[in-house]
């Protein structure tokens, strides 16, 4: 239990970190070759700008894990860490 | 001081101003990164510099005023769509505050770091970024060279070479046959051929159902095959028939006035013939001396700057990306990655290692879609697969998994296209 908790604060820190740099962290670039950017754009895709980071970091963790059907990110999820995934998902949170 | 000693300090300070080349960020100015092609990998490049570092001036070097996009082009061949609707401009682009210089880039001096333009124009640059896309290998298959494209089209660079080959497959009598030739890897679009097989036969199957299609390749095994084959099997069964390497497939010749394959072993001579032709990085790579004796661009996997000449950057499918296949996505994807290193490089910072992804769709009928994923990281001086992530859609899916991937494909030619172009 401690060190899931340890371990959470870990990952709070490297997104806070990341959220802090202009540059997106590994792997967020490629998102929106998939992801809308645009509102303008439409798609069964949801963009991602401004979700709620702790909604990204479950869902790539379900579907990494398998728990969550997906059509590609069952495939993609599975090539992140945690620590990376907390890194994308603050990076995107914080976007408006 | 004299009037001499003065001339001779002003001389000494413009011959060194012309001989060291001080950082444009030093002066004051932005640095200039000039990117040539304005593909996928070119124009999302030039569009993200500017995102990254708004000081950055960046021209793009495009020959054409509109850009046709190949992905999807294998469905305007099988009259399921229409040209316009892969056709972009570069508005939006050059609203971003990026010059657009029409023309065509002819030569790169690293030294000067300078491009010359085909009508003499020359651009001097900090970085260059080099998107060039293929060139066809002319005459690497015998027979096949410029006026040969005529008769046979490759299609692959869309555009007319799309309309000819819809329009030879709108003219051909029911129960004609059509062959596709496809290259030995590497070469754009790897799933490409098989797609555009899997098309064509949906048209014939509907339109021209007596026809036959023959699909002659240079290789045993390819992207998505397993998917591809299974699908041919319960929607084209007797009508597609792909003949690999160790069955006689590999084309040793062709002679366009007859539309005529040579193999070792027949000789087809098809109503309609597509050669998909072995291919190259487009000519600029080899004129700046970034394409290597493979005809394609080694170049480092964190910055995509060129292992043969320093500050050219290579994207896209002229690159050597590893594990990376030359896609669309792949493209767009490694030019945001060089993009950020670019900029990074220009303040004097440190690129950190990237992950990239691809993602890339197939259509086997217009309701019927496939993929492959993977995602990548640089490993031993190489872009190599994320080991356990990526793959192909599952094999045994029912239609309405086939349908909702023929949906996403297309959604993502809307995403991928507005990110570039809108």
């Amino acid at each position: 239990m401690r060190n899931a908790a340890a371990a959470v604060i870990g990952c709070i820190a490297i997104a806070a970190a990341a959220a802090a740099s202009a540059e997106p962290p590994a792997g967020a670039a490629s998102c929106s070759g998939c992801h809308p950017t645009s509102p303008r754009v439409t798609s069964p895709v949801p963009r991602l700008a401004g979700l709620d980071r702790a909604a990204i970091v479950r869902a790539m963790q379900d579907f990494r894990s398998g728990q969550r059907a997906g059509t590609v990110m069952d495939r993609i999820a599975k090539g992140f860490t945690d620590e990376e995934i907390a890194a994308i998902a603050a990076w995107f949170a914080a976007q408006k | 001081m004299n009037a001499s000693r003065r001339d001779f300090l002003k001389a000494g300070l413009a011959a060194s101003a012309a001989l060291v080349p001080v950082p444009a960020f030093a002066q004051g100015a932005g640095p200039r990164v000039v990117v040539v092609g304005g593909g996928f990998a070119g124009a999302t490049c030039a569009r993200a510099l500017r995102h990254a570092d708004p000081r950055i001036a960046v021209t793009l070097v495009e020959a054409n005023p509109t850009f046709t996009a190949c992905p999807f082009s294998n469905a305007v061949i099988a009259g399921l769509r229409e040209l316009p609707a892969q056709q972009f401009t570069y508005e939006r682009v050059a609203a971003d505050g990026i010059t657009i210089t029409r023309g065509t880039a002819t030569a790169v001096d690293p030294q000067a770091r300078a491009v010359t333009l085909a009508d003499g124009a020359r651009l001097t640059y900090d970085r260059l970024v080099l998107a060039p896309g293929i060139d066809i290998r002319w005459g690497a298959l015998p027979g096949y060279d410029q006026p040969a494209a005529a008769q046979m089209p490759h299609a692959w660079q869309a555009g007319e070479q799309t309309l000819l080959l819809r329009r030879q497959l709108e003219a051909m009598d029911d129960g004609g046959l059509v062959v596709i030739s496809a290259p030995a890897n590497p070469f754009r679009c790897p799933p490409g051929p098989y797609e555009r097989a899997s098309l064509i036969a949906h048209y014939l199957k509907t339109k021209k159902p007596k026809s036959k299609l023959l699909v002659l390749d240079a290789k045993d095994a390819f992207s998505k095959q397993r998917l591809f084959q299974a699908a041919w099997a319960e929607l084209y069964p007797g009508l597609l028939e792909w003949v690999p390497l160790s069955k006689g497939g590999n084309v040793t010749s062709v002679d366009a006035a007859t539309r005529t394959f040579v193999t070792d072993f027949a000789r087809h001579t098809a109503a309609v013939a597509n050669v998909v032709p072995p291919q190259k990085a487009g000519r600029i790579a080899d004129a700046a001396g970034v394409a290597d004796r493979t005809g394609w661009c080694p170049i480092d996997p964190v910055t995509f700057e060129s292992k043969l000449q320093p500050r050219i950057h290579v994207i896209g499918d002229a690159a050597i990306a590893g594990a990376m296949p030359k896609s669309a996505f792949a493209a767009n994807s490694q030019a945001k990655t060089c993009a950020a290193a670019v900029a990074q490089l220009l303040a004097g910072a440190t690129p950190a290692a990237p992950k990239l992804i691809n993602t890339c769709y197939s259509l086997v009928a217009p309701d019927y879609g496939i993929s492959v994923a993977g995602v990548y990281q640089p490993t031993n001086g190489q872009l190599a697969d994320v080991p356990g992530a990526g793959g192909v859609s599952p094999s045994e899916a029912p239609r309405a998994t086939r349908a909702a991937e023929a949906v996403l494909a297309e959604a993502w030619f809307r995403t991928i296209t507005a990110e570039v172009f809108a």
